[in-house]
């Protein structure tokens, strides 16, 4: 065990990776001898040269497609887009091709490979370095769409996504690269896809969130117990395909439900997890649904700490789903 | 020669000016077969469409010889990422008609189980014929990546990524050409330039004064070479592919052609192609520029032309019958190759199909049972 920062532990999982599988191979902007503009490739070109760990022109498309033909060719690329933002000019490959490649071939090519690539606000990154676009990618079939929220779920979820024979975004929050540590195995572990993560037990209210909310909330869960309001907080860590009974189940535990994302609330996530309870629990609801979630406006960069959901905001909505 | 000038091996009397081919008597009519069995292809897929029995195709005439000539220069271990308009380079290496016209008919025996139009075929025997997906050009950097897994692995192998005119504007396009370079990528871009991007002409795709010259700038060679002369496109694409396969990285090669027909059975070329261009390149018949050289080589005369179209189009007619006598897929084949394994979610979804299905009493016999 070691105690790690989740960029630590993202590091550490690429490095098990690369030691146990010689196909896995890691690229693009800055990863190489710099070891990327947050770290989490460092050294790796280091130990394990520069055929598997290296720069790339500054091509998102390019990145993402060269990835596809690798892993369509029995390579496991682990590519990295520098920030979420730039992935766009990759959407057409992520979508069009690497999610529907096993589907429009019927199984004849895959592209199990994994995009790593830190999302969400708080580092003053304005419009364009500060993004949670996971909606965009959810509403894609063949894709599966990962955020861990701790160390252990980083390096146990990335080093899961690497062995999945499907493509894999993995959403890293990067406002909690190296604001908390964690305990971390040595060597390979797994946490397996498509499962929630039970962050705090509790009775009364139940809160869905993922990523760099997860903190957030339990934070606001602790000010609601001190209040005698004791919440459930369910970490989702993955988003596609989701664990849709242990969110039914959750949900049905306490009968109110705060649903949590720094996203814009519009087509987010959060509509996806409340439609969900609503189809399969409403007679169990003793409350409205709340969502507490990004504005539908472009993410600011003065003001961010007012645009981003915080624990003022979720105690806020568990005090309100609470009273109703 | 410079990059502009365009490079032909048969000349108009079927002579080809001291050029040696190196190509048995056997191997020239395959590439000759082949090329009749393309053209009987289309003539089928029209026909079909044109009766309503299947929905959609992309002709081929005009540019048999470029698909011809470039995968005659490969060998079953190389790969293809082909555009949707090359599917002669699949029958060349021995992709049976039976299997395209299964994927024709979108049927239970198709290969990608019907889930894509016509003519977007995948295979991956006898040689690796990529997926073709609609959108253009993404195929030209992932051609880039397979080629990538060849070099780390040392393994001698080339691929082929081809695309049109149209192909050039594409974000696949700058990204594959210029990360093949950087990469010394064992690729060879094959731009078929055949005049029309639908209805789009290639003025209007690029003000370069040709397609071949934009290699420059990416730092490999390019090359024209007369897409309708069969010999002189595997004669430049080999070169390519030798290049490739020693290590020295990609090409691009422009094949100058025209596309005779429509973009698909669902375009009228007569709304836009102007006739006198028409009238220019019917002289110029990739077929007939063949003939020419296989009658002076005494391979050919026109009875035996008649034979090969008549025993191509009953070969592929054939294909066909066996085709439309086969069953739609399952309801089943919406839900599988999502992922390897079906989630929960698309599981219960299909489950709630084919129940409805039953309920309704619509499911016909080809509809396989869940669980999948």
């Amino acid at each position: 065990m070691a105690n790690l920062t989740l960029i630590q532990a993202v590091n550490d999982g690429l490095k098990v990776a690369m030691r146990t599988d010689p196909t896995v191979l890691v690229f693009g902007e800055d990863v190489g001898p710099k070891g990327g503009v947050f770290l989490a490739t460092e050294g790796l070109t280091k130990e394990f040269g520069e055929s598997r760990c290296f720069d790339t022109p500054l091509s998102e498309d390019g990145i993402v497609g060269a990835a596809i033909g690798m892993a369509a060719n029995g390579l496991k690329p682990v590519c990295e887009i520098q920030f979420q933002d730039f992935i766009f000019p990759a959407f057409d490959q992520i979508v069009s091709e690497a999610a529907k490649l096993r589907y429009r071939s019927g199984g004849q090519y895959t592209a199990p490979m994994v995009i790593r690539t830190p999302y969400g606000g708080g580092i003053r990154g304005g419009l364009y370095h500060s993004q949670s676009g996971e909606a965009y990618f959810c509403h894609t079939p063949g894709l599966k769409v990962v955020i861990p929220s701790t160390p252990y779920d980083a390096k146990g979820l990335l080093l899961a996504s690497i062995d999945d024979p499907d493509p894999v975004l993995f959403l890293e929050p990067k406002a909690l690269y190296r604001t908390l540590k964690g305990e971390v195995p040595e060597g390979k572990y797994k946490v397996d896809l498509s499962t929630l993560r039970t962050a705090r037990e509790g009775k009364n209210v139940t809160v869905f969130c993922y990523g760099a909310m997860v903190p957030v909330c339990m934070k606001a869960a602790e000010q609601a117990a001190e209040k005698g309001i004791e919440c459930l907080v369910v970490d989702l860590r993955t988003l596609l395909p989701l664990d849709e009974e242990g969110v039914i189940e959750a949900a049905k535990q306490t009968g109110r439900v705060v649903v949590v994302h720094e996203a814009p609330r519009f087509c987010g996530f959060g509509g996806e997890i409340s439609a969900i309870i609503a189809e399969n629990a409403i007679e169990y609801m003793e409350a409205p649904i709340a969502r507490v979630t990004g504005f539908d406006t472009p993410f600011p960069n003065t003001l961010e700490h007012h645009y981003m959901p915080d624990d003022r905001r979720v105690l806020d909505a568990i005090e309100h789903v609470w009273s109703y | 020669m410079t990059v502009q000038e365009m490079l032909s091996v048969i000349e108009p009397d079927g002579g080809i000016n001291g050029y040696d081919p190196k190509m048995s008597n056997e191997e020239l009519l395959h590439c000759y077969r082949t090329m009749m069995r393309v053209r009987a292809f289309d003539d089928v897929a029209l026909k079909l469409q044109r009766a309503g029995r299947i929905g959609f195709s992309i002709p081929n005439r005009g540019v048999e010889a470029t698909q011809i000539g470039a995968a005659a220069a490969l060998k079953k271990t190389d790969w293809i990422f082909p555009s949707y308009r090359d599917f002669g380079m699949a029958l060349y290496h021995g992709v049976s008609p039976v299997d395209m016209m299964h994927n024709m008919y979108g049927n239970a025996a198709d290969s990608a189980k019907g889930r894509q139009m016509p003519v977007h075929f995948s295979f991956r025997t006898p040689i690796q014929f990529f997926s073709i997906s609609s959108p253009i050009g993404t195929h030209i950097i992932q051609a880039v990546g397979a080629a990538y897994a060849m070099q780390l692995r040392k393994e001698p192998h080339v691929v082929l990524s081809s695309f049109g005119d149209g192909g050039t504007s594409s974000l696949g396009f700058h990204s594959g050409l210029n990360f093949a370079a950087v990469w010394k990528s064992p690729v060879v871009f094959l731009c078929q330039n055949n005049q029309w991007a639908i209805s789009c002409p290639s003025s209007q795709q690029t003000a370069s004064e040709s397609y071949a010259i934009k290699a420059s700038a990416y730092g490999m060679p390019g090359i024209k070479v007369d897409g309708n002369d069969v010999l002189a496109v595997r004669r430049v694409v080999s070169e390519a592919v030798e290049r490739a396969r020693k290590g020295g990285g990609p090409t691009l090669v422009e094949a100058y052609t025209f596309r005779m027909g429509g973009h698909s059975t669902s375009d009228d070329p007569t709304r836009y192609v102007p006739k006198e261009e028409l009238a220019k390149w019917e002289k110029k018949d990739p077929v007939a520029n063949f003939e020419r050289f296989l009658a002076k080589k005494k391979l050919w005369d026109p009875a035996l032309g008649a034979k090969i179209a008549a025993d191509s189009f009953a070969e592929i007619d054939a294909a066909a019958k066996v085709a439309e006598a086969t069953p739609r897929p399952g309801i089943e084949t919406i839900f599988s190759d999502v992922y390897r394994d079906v989630p929960q979610h698309i599981r219960r979804q299909g489950q709630a199909a084919f129940d409805l299905a039953h309920r309704k009493g619509d499911a016909s016999a080809g509809d396989g049972a869940f669980p999948l």
